[in-house]
């Protein structure tokens, strides 16, 4: 039976095969360019979209940070992320100064206190109260939860409460026991108190992950601490009970010559971190894209220079009846056909990239990227390069156009 | 009506010294072939044969004069519609095969069908054990003999059920047992297909098998004495 129909489009697509396979170096090199160029264009793309939102949402629940007088940016990334250093500690009495204030105070859902200073083999220790894991949603309508039979620290007792990530890099269990070390950063001296890990907390994909969690007097009271700092607190973490109110306490409380900052709200001063360092990735898209324009250079070049040797074969596709713009299109199309490839082997390349740079992420701040998670760079990016392949090919495929049959084909008798 | 009809045909190259700049090569009064028929033609190296063949075939395009091939007069059409015509009713066998060395002899013949009515590889299958190579048919042509490949170039000419076949020189890359051989088949599957066969050669052992031969040069009255040296084709696309 006659396959009219799609026969010459197989006949083209088993020529393309056919061609990519006798020139399989160049076609793999070429398609490999592509790949890195897809690979970087995606991973720096997604990346920092993805970190851009997820850090900006990140605020485990809370609205605002309370803190000492400096920058709001270290503030936040001190209280809320666990990284940086805390621009330093406020007094008790200003949480309860802020609590009492009849305009502060009814705005306010809820306020916990944080104090930082120890750490265990590089894992901060925070002191809180107890009311973190009881009470609040670090994401709406989630709760810490233990694993296990873990349970929450008691107040006054020697007991901890580890993110799951942490207790993992740990191999912590619940009854595992550890003696805090002193500075953000361990390595000064072990305190004498000896803590017992009484919970694991589920995982959050949050920087509480990364965190040991302790009594807050159990780490102002700690050995080796500064008595006459036994009051003072690092942080208060705040949940407002209306948005409107942030901005009120914000004008008020970062008014100047205040001892206080107030860093409200939470994901705007993120995203000013991002802004700081948004020629990091223009530089990492800068550079994927000049890798995507040398790979279509060699698309140009690999193709362009096998014409010579491929006339013969156009000029008897064109003796059995093959238009110009039929080879001119198979030409077009091996050039696709490599960008396709180079794109597909780009999706394996990300994979990689992305999961290497989604667990340093992770390790570093305990934020989960999930660099799968739909994006639409997963469709522009391979079709640019697709895109880019294809005019790469335009120059060959004219050259092809351009094979004079006759004098290629035979003979002259 | 003859299935070929040529009047006043004429071709020319562009060359130096040339009067008018072209050195004509083909110019041809009168030419008919009827449907069916088998006619070689005898000519000279050099003598204008392939370039008459390629006019034909619509692979070039005359400076004059009319090709009325199967009804339609391809001297007046554009390229895209010559390269129809061609895929459609003429196959072509060439001195030296010009099968695509990468693809088996089942895709050479495939690829004779492409461009014109579709590939049938049943039909394909058919060709090629009729020329004897039902064993070869996954052989790339670097895995077959001379006149294995030629038997290939044979089916792939055949392949399109053409109206027309044109030989040129199709032995002239065989020894003698072969040519013998492969002449007898491509008249044989020629009246099988009802396909009319149009041959160029100079050799006189090819062109004896022939009852009707007609000698080139009488019938082109361009001087193409001399093996011509070539340049760019004139401005008509090919």
């Amino acid at each position: 039976m006659l396959e009219l129909g799609g026969s010459l489009a197989v006949m083209i697509l088993n020529l393309i095969h056919r061609s990519l396979r006798q020139h399989a170096l160049s076609t793999l090199v070429t398609a490999g360019g592509i790949a890195l160029a897809a690979g970087l264009l995606l991973t720096v793309w997604v990346v920092k979209t993805q970190a851009q939102a997820v850090f900006a949402s990140t605020n485990s629940g809370f609205d605002a940070v309370l803190g000492a007088r400096g920058s709001k940016l270290q503030l936040v990334l001190n209280s809320i992320f666990h990284l940086e250093s805390s621009p330093g500690n406020i007094k008790a009495e200003d949480l309860e100064m802020l609590r009492r204030n009849p305009m502060l105070g009814g705005a306010i859902k809820a306020a916990i206190p944080i104090a930082v200073g120890d750490s265990y083999r590089g894992w901060r220790i925070v002191g809180t109260t107890e009311q973190l894991f009881g009470e609040i949603e670090y994401a709406p309508g989630k709760k810490y939860a233990f694993k296990g039979k873990g349970r929450n620290f008691k107040i006054g007792e020697d007991e901890a409460v580890a993110g799951s990530y942490a207790a993992q890099k740990l191999g912590w269990r619940v009854g595992s026991k550890f003696h805090p070390e002193h500075g953000v950063s361990g390595g000064q001296h072990d305190h004498d108190e000896e803590f017992t890990v009484v919970g694991i907390l589920e995982p959050t994909n949050t920087p509480v992950d990364r965190v040991i969690w302790i009594p807050l007097e159990g780490l102002q009271t700690m050995s080796g601490h500064n008595p006459m700092a036994a009051t003072e607190i690092s942080a208060v973490l705040i949940q407002l009970k209306a948005p409107t109110a942030g901005l009120m306490m914000s004008n008020m409380l970062n008014a100047s010559g205040g001892k206080l900052t107030f860093a409200y709200p939470i994901g705007s001063i993120v995203a000013e971190l991002f802004n700081k360092i948004s020629w990091v990735d223009k530089v990492l898209a800068l550079v994927a894209w000049l890798v995507a324009l040398v790979a279509a250079g060699s698309v140009l070049v690999g193709i362009y220079n096998s014409m010579s040797a491929r006339a013969r074969d156009i000029a008897i596709l064109r003796a059995l009846g093959a238009h110009r713009r039929t080879v001119f299109g198979a030409v077009v199309g091996e050039a696709a056909a490599i960008g396709l490839l180079g794109a597909a082997a780009g999706l394996a390349v990300f994979a990689v990239l992305a999961g290497i740079v989604a667990g340093i992420v992770r390790a570093q701040t305990g934020v989960a990227l999930d660099p799968w998670q739909w994006n639409p760079v997963f469709a522009w990016a391979p079709a640019l390069l697709v895109g880019l392949a294809v005019l790469g090919g335009f120059a060959p495929a004219v050259k092809a156009y351009r094979v004079p049959v006759a004098e290629t084909i035979a003979p002259l008798s | 009506m003859p299935l070929l009809e040529i009047k006043n045909l004429a071709k020319g190259y562009p060359a130096p010294g040339a009067e008018g700049g072209l050195h004509k090569v083909v110019d041809i009064g009168e030419f008919a072939l009827a449907a069916g028929e088998q006619v070689a033609l005898r000519g000279e190296s050099g003598s204008g044969k392939t370039t008459f063949l390629n006019l034909v075939a619509g692979i070039l395009a005359p400076d004059a004069g009319e090709i009325t091939l199967n009804g339609v007069n391809i001297a007046a059409r554009g390229e895209a519609a010559r390269d129809r015509v061609r895929a459609e009713t003429v196959g072509y066998i060439f001195q030296t095969f010009n099968l695509l060395q990468g693809h088996t002899a089942l895709e050479n013949v495939e690829l004779g069908m492409a461009f014109g009515r579709g590939v049938d590889r049943a039909r394909a299958e058919s060709l090629l054990r009729r020329v004897g190579l039902g064993e070869k048919l996954e052989h790339f042509p670097r895995q077959l003999s001379t006149g294995q490949q030629q038997r290939v170039a044979v089916a792939r000419a055949l392949a399109n059920r053409p109206k027309l076949v044109l030989a040129d020189e199709p032995t002239g890359n065989l020894d003698a047992r072969n040519a013998k051989e492969a002449l007898a088949l491509i008249r044989e599957v020629c009246r099988e297909e009802g396909a009319a066969l149009l041959l160029v050669s100079h050799d006189e052992g090819v062109l004896s098998q022939f009852e009707s031969v007609k000698d080139f040069a009488e019938l082109n009255r361009a001087v193409t004495s001399a093996p011509l040296k070539l340049q760019a084709p004139t401005s008509k696309l090919q």
